[in-house]
């Protein structure tokens, strides 16, 4: 991706119902195109993945799950908790029998609520893991990384694993796997890249977001501004719009021309249509100074008036294209 | 099926009004528009926030955090109290009212209460369902309405107190931090052994500190008050009552509809009483008896013969948003044919952003709204 060459995991946040899940792969088919393999992970347990891609749920399994332009191959994998549980104490303990009686247990979900940093290490974990992995020894299983992640007010500390840990074992294999994590996550190798509305309230949690990250010290990839409405009007139509001062008479013999009626009920309906979207692109437009102002790079994604389904992600992975996202 | 929010908002039987819906649909929205709309038609109404936006929070007064209800100025008939949930500050207040300064104390400085307090999952859930019980106990207002914290899903707030509830007054809990009182207590051997292993682990994973942090909570709070899980039943059972109406908010979009569907059957399935479903920010077009072909052929005609770039650019944003209204009243057609017992409204999406009390009553009117045409 041009704007962080080194950077191998894109993990993707904002607040909930912006659009993570589909900006996720949609960005994981932009990162496949020529011949790349990406793969798009989940840690929440919703079988979001699956559902976009209309597929059964996926098992604890690295899955291929589509192909993107140019021969490249998009893979998935929902991250469970309990699962890379039991992957840690096979690693670091050799338990993988007591494994499976503490989850029957239930001891499994037990460890991870009195102590909810430890499910966050053994998630962001395994992302490393799948990062770092080598395939016979030299190249990387995989060219990129893309994490659906928790949302914005819960990534600075999902992402901030040493701050998380830092409650538990001082020493030891939880302790050092941490720094293995951090040592990835607040990396060059990282980005992470927030989803948001042009909406109030999305653009603040965004602001908010960013400023907490970089606190941190946790590398902000980009902005990814999505659901926008491309504005139909000009500036200049747009405030004669909002002020009723569209030309209606014009508007009344080009209607005629285009082969329609002219009934007022038509006029009346494009002239009210017209201030509505003047208004809402108004509104937009200031969200958008507010977010560039960060300085941070923005990419732009378009509401897609019919919806999102397998089509509409290629379509949304074409513009990310465009934009400049993937390369070569 | 329409829903008739009027007669709901003035039956005075019903004492509470539960919104929820999955995170971003307008919960928030709506629970301050029925507030204001039940205060100006009489009642004393009382709304319990969760997350308001910024600019809405000021419009309502509640710029001081202090966690208890501020009456907001304004408001013809009735009177309307609003308040921001504080969670650490209610789990605070409830550890203080059951406990001696001291112990109390002590709790309040133990590092797991206070993950717990500001950090669990579930634990705003609870304390949302907390401070329902104690507002509903204060009998100042006739009617509270609550809104619900942003969950994963609509079910967390019906689901997440019980949880956390049993996980505090577990079995497990009780094990791992009572070793001395053995282990084997009331368990098979075998099991025991189980037990052995899942505490050697468990200190492996967590160091020694963590555990006891947690035992020390949980003796703490043993000899203070009742069961956690008894608690969240208690106000469970609140919401089972039928002066209570729950409200499910939804957008018109497949993800939101799924989990109204979900939220729908779970209240179904607990005989919880479903006032209906506030379908928010539908695209509204007005009808002009034209098909979106018809108005997309017109815009291509004129932009194929280079005239009336203006018009051309109005018909394909009116032919842009009849696809929107379309697409959204198809998958409203698809719920209601799967719960057809189920009251739906729909309100606009109105252009700006709802932060003021003006724009709450312009929702709290499209909610009592019956002959809306969508
Ligand atoms: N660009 C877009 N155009 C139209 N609909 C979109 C777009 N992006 C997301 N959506 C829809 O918005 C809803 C929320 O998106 P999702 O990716 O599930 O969000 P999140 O993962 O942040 O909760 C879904 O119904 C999705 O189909
Ligand atoms: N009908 C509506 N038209 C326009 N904006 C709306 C509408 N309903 C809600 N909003 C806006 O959507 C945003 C999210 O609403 P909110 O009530 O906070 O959602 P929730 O509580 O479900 O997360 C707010 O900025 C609010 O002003
Ligand atoms: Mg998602
Ligand atoms: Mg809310």
């Amino acid at each position: 991706m041009q704007n962080w060459p080194n950077a191998t995991l894109h993990v993707v946040t904002g607040k909930g119902g912006t659009g993570k899940t589909t900006i996720a792969a949609a960005l994981a088919i932009a990162l496949a195109k020529n011949g790349h393999r990406t793969i798009l992970m989940e840690v929440e347990g919703r079988q979001g993945i699956a559902q976009l891609f209309d597929t059964p749920p996926l098992p604890y399994e690295e899955r291929k799950i589509a192909v993107a332009p140019g021969g490249g191959e998009v893979w998935a994998l929902a991250v469970d908790t309990e699962d890379a549980l039991l992957d840690y104490l096979e690693m670091f303990y050799k338990l993988r029998r007591a494994g499976s009686a503490l989850r029957k247990m239930g001891a499994v979900d037990f460890a991870t609520t009195i102590a909810p940093g430890l499910r966050d290490v053994l998630l962001t974990g395994k992302a490393c893991e799948v990062v770092k992995r080598k395939e016979k020894k030299q190249d990387n299983a995989y060219d990129y990384v893309i994490l659906d992640a928790p949302p914005t007010g819960r990534i600075t500390r999902f992402l901030n694993v040493n701050g998380e840990v830092s409650g538990l074992a001082k020493v030891g294999p939880i302790k050092s796997h941490a720094d293995s994590v951090m040592s990835v996550i607040a990396s060059e190798q990282s980005a992470i890249h927030l989803v948001t509305l042009l909406e109030e309230m999305p653009v603040q949690e965004t602001l908010d977001g960013v400023s907490e990250l970089e606190a941190a010290a946790l590398p902000v990839g980009a902005i990814f501004v999505n659901m926008t409405r491309p504005p139909q009007l000009d500036a200049q139509q747009r405030v004669m719009a909002i002020a009723g001062q569209l030309p209606r008479s014009e508007i009344e013999s080009e209607i005629s021309q285009s082969g329609l009626t002219a009934t007022n009920q038509l006029i009346d309906a494009l002239l009210n249509e017209a201030s509505d979207h003047s208004e809402r692109v108004d509104l937009e437009i200031t969200e958008l100074e507010r977010l560039t102002e960060r300085g941070l790079p923005i990419f732009t994604l378009p509401l897609l008036p019919s919806g999102i389904d397998l089509g509409g992600l290629y379509e949304l992975s074409a513009i990310m294209s465009a934009s400049g996202i993937g390369g070569e | 099926m329409t829903l008739d929010i009027d007669a709901i908002l003035t039956n005075p039987e019903k004492h509470i009004i539960v919104c929820t819906g999955s995170g971003g649909v307008g919960k928030t929205t709506t629970a301050a528009a029925l507030g204001l709309r039940a205060a100006e038609l009489g009642r004393n109404v009382c709304v319990l926030t969760i997350d308001p936006a910024r600019r809405l929070a000021q419009a309502m007064g509640l710029t001081e955090l202090d966690n208890t209800p501020r009456a907001v100025a304004g408001i013809a008939n009735g009177s309307l109290s609003a308040m921001m949930l504080d969670m650490k500050r209610t789990f605070d207040e409830v550890v203080e009212s059951h406990s001696d300064p001291e112990r109390a104390e002590q709790i309040l400085s133990n590092p797991f209460y206070q993950a717990l307090s500001s950090s669990f999952a579930g634990t705003q859930e609870y304390m949302a369902m907390e401070k329902l019980g104690q507002l509903r106990a204060q009998s100042q207002w006739d009617l509270i309405i609550v809104d619900t914290p942003p969950s994963r899903n609509a079910l967390d707030f019906l689901d997440a107190p019980a949880r956390l509830g049993s996980f505090l007054d577990g079995r497990l809990i009780r094990i791992i931090t009572a070793p001395a009182r053995g282990a084997g207590r009331g368990i098979g051997r075998i099991a025991a052994m189980g037990f052995g292993i899942f505490t050697n682990v468990l200190s492996k994973l967590l160091g020694a500190q963590v555990l006891a942090d947690v035992g020390n909570f949980v003796a703490d709070i043993d000899t203070t008050f009742g069961g956690f899980r008894e608690r969240a039943d208690a106000t469970y059972a609140l919401l089972k009552d039928s002066g209570t109406e729950f409200i499910v908010v939804a957008a018109p979009e497949r993800d939101a509809l799924r989990e109204a569907a979900y939220f729908v059957e779970r209240l179904n399935q607990d005989s919880m009483p479903l006032g209906g479903l506030i379908l928010n920010r539908v695209q509204e077009v007005p009808e002009t008896g034209l098909t979106q072909d018809q108005v997309l052929a017109a815009a291509q005609k004129l932009t194929a013969e280079g005239r009336g770039p203006l018009t051309a650019a109005l018909l394909e944003l009116h032919a842009q948003r009849m696809e929107i209204k379309e697409r959204q009243k198809h998958l409203a057609m698809r719920f209601t044919a799967a719960h057809p017992d189920v009251a739906v409204q729909p309100i606009p999406a109105m252009a700006q952003d709802v932060h003021d009390l003006a724009g709450l009553r312009e929702i709290g009117a499209a909610l009592a709204n019956q002959g809306i045409t969508w």
